[in-house]
């Protein structure tokens, strides 16, 4: 499990997170919510080790997150950027093929790499050259690297960390709901899956639980029923919203557009 | 039915790939026997394997094992040299436009070269004997190192390479370079002025064997050490942050990579001047060739430049014999609108 307590993250003078708690399990899929600005995707940042801390503890169990170098790190996690980009011409099986870390079995890389394509539904591209895709199947293109990484990480060394930066944010409805129960997969494979997401509604029917931000702070955390209330949502993003039970499915969270300020 | 296309396609690409690689290695083996076979004295090739094996008379073996035979291998050396540091540079900086010349390295090494011409009588008696031959190296080297260090220091945005920043940054120090450079020329002497001058301009005249095997030998242990950073390459092309997702320590990758482009870019300033655009655009037809995977582009981009640069010199030498143009000149010629070009193509800067 990673831990992280106190987290402090500060830009120059500016405190972006301050004293944030946040645990993400293995096998559970924990949604990271909140309105811009909360700091979500800083401190989806300070946990895979992209910005530094000014204070507090993070350890992916138990080892403190300082003491590992980027090859260590990469075997324990994989990252999934909000808009991942390409400079060369490469191939969508190029690309899915760069993360596989090079103790993998050579014979083994192509059938995952073809495997996760087919995942990902992106198979009639595998040798497409990525910036010729749409901007969504660019994005699952990214998304199939990086689970290509956890992939042969976790035959390689045990299961890992899936951190997923607003993953939905240029995909459809089908697409969104296709990576979301691919997250979802990988968490129920045994991986601890983060996920930033804008989405209440597929945070609501995917996650295991949810740490909902404000101002640099965790304003709630817990599952989705304990921090998905009207009272917390609308305290949280200012804004009037309902949450509305449905039959055995899960919940359904509406903004109101007509009071809304 | 695309997964079952998919192996062929591959085949496919092995074999174009193998068939372009052995048309360069063809190209790089016929320009260098023209560059020892034509010139104001053309030689034959048995003209040429007798005056090798040492059977011919004592004018062609001059000018095939004094004259052309080490300009051949120097013109060799950093032909590869500077196409893969090119191509070293574009990748790790992610900028097509990334050239030794163009962002200020050959201009820093060149400056700390002027310096050892004109300012060398000063100092180069306190030099030990055996290390003089290295010492115009060394300080080009020392000056494409600390030119390779304010680069990477002041093109940073947001802790990202900015691509209109290094550009501007490399107008700065050229300009800086060429500021010391113009001093030092203004106070040298009329021999030291006369050398200056056709040294700037790029020539691979002045090729006397120990110098040439010294930064031949410099150039071609960086240009083998450059090979080991191809898979470090391709992840580069993910951007920086992911590629430290991926397991690369990326600021360690950045520095040796650079340091090692320094000390081949020093090496062939030194003994040839600063020969723009080779790197500029050796990789990019290499990269049409090839494609953009590093472990084919370096090689091809390497054989490439040794091409361009055999045959610009070959050009220079045979335009009006027995006058020879500055090599410099004519890849300028060459690469300055190639350069435009890639810039009109470039959408974001």
């Amino acid at each position: 499990m990673i831990t992280g307590r106190n987290i402090d993250v500060a830009f120059g003078r500016k405190a972006i997170l301050r004293g944030v708690d946040v645990d993400v399990p293995f096998g559970k899929l924990v949604a990271l919510c909140g309105p811009n600005g909360a700091g979500k995707s800083t401190l989806l940042s300070a946990l895979v080790g992209d910005v530094p801390t000014a204070g507090g503890d993070i350890r992916y169990g138990g080892i403190d997150l300082r003491r590992m170098d980027a090859a260590e790190l990469s075997r324990r996690r994989a990252v999934l950027e909000q808009t991942p980009t390409l400079s060369a011409a490469f191939s969508v099986a190029e690309v899915v093929r760069l993360s596989v870390p090079i103790e993998y079995a050579p014979a083994e890389t192509e059938a995952l790499v073809a495997k996760i394509i087919a995942q990902l539904g992106l198979t009639r591209f595998t040798d497409t050259p990525v910036p010729d895709l749409s901007g969504g199947q660019r994005h699952r293109a990214h998304l199939a690297r990086v689970l290509a990484q956890l992939t042969a990480n976790r035959s390689l060394f045990g299961p890992g960390y899936l951190f997923l930066d607003e993953p939905t944010a240029s995909l459809d409805v089908l697409h969104q709901i296709e990576v979301m129960r691919t997250a979802r997969r990988m968490a129920r494979s045994g991986a601890g899956v983060l996920v930033v997401l804008h989405d209440l509604n597929l945070a609501a029917a995917f996650a295991d639980s949810i740490c909902l931000m404000r101002d640099g702070e965790v304003a709630c955390s817990g599952t989705v029923g304990e921090v998905f209330t009207a009272k917390n949502l609308s305290e949280v993003y200012a804004t009037p919203i309902s949450v509305q039970k449905t039959n055995g499915g899960p919940l359904m969270i509406l903004p109101d557009y007509h009071t809304a300020a | 039915m695309a997964l079952a296309e998919s192996p062929h396609r591959r085949q496919w690409v092995l074999g174009r790939q193998q068939t372009v690689f052995a048309g360069l290695i063809c190209a790089v083996l016929v320009i260098a026997l023209a560059e020892i076979a034509i010139g104001p004295v053309p030689l034959s090739l048995p003209q040429i394997l007798e005056a090798v094996s040492g059977k011919a008379d004592p004018m062609p073996t001059a000018i095939v094992t004094q004259i052309r035979a080490p300009r051949m291998v120097l013109g060799l050396g950093i032909g590869l040299s500077l196409a893969i540091c090119g191509a070293v540079l574009q990748g790790l900086l992610r900028n097509p436009l990334a050239d030794p010349g163009l962002i200020g390295i050959s201009g820093g090494a060149s400056a700390a070269v002027v310096v050892v011409i004109v300012l060398g009588d000063l100092f180069i008696g306190e030099i030990p004997a055996a290390f003089r031959p290295y010492l115009l190296p060394i300080a080009a080297f020392f000056g494409a190192l600390l030119v390779t260090a304010l680069i990477l220091g002041l093109s940073k945005k947001d802790g990202e390479m900015s691509v209109g920043r290094l550009i501007l940054v490399g107008v700065a120090i050229n300009s800086i370079a060429g500021a010391g450079i113009g001093f030092l020329t203004y106070i040298s002497t009329d021999t030291q002025l006369r050398d200056l001058t056709f040294w700037s301009m790029g020539s691979l005249a002045k090729s006397g064997w120990l110098a040439v095997l010294v930064a031949v030998a410099i150039m071609g242990v960086s240009s083998l050490a450059l090979l080991r950073f191809t898979r470090a390459l391709d992840l580069f092309q993910l951007g920086e942050r992911a590629a430290f997702h991926s397991g690369l320590d990326v600021m360690r990758i950045k520095f040796t990579a650079c340091g090692i482009c320094a000390l081949a870019v020093g090496a062939g300033v030194s003994i040839a001047g600063p020969i723009g655009f080779i790197g500029l655009v050796a990789p990019h037809i290499a990269r049409m060739l090839v494609g953009g995977a590093h472990r084919v582009l370096l090689p091809a981009s390497a054989l490439t430049g040794a091409v361009l640069l055999l045959g610009a010199d070959l050009i220079v030498r045979n335009v009006a014999p027995p006058q020879e143009l500055p090599i410099g000149l004519a890849t300028s010629l060459i690469g300055g609108p190639f350069f435009l070009y890639l810039l009109l193509r470039t959408r974001k800067l």
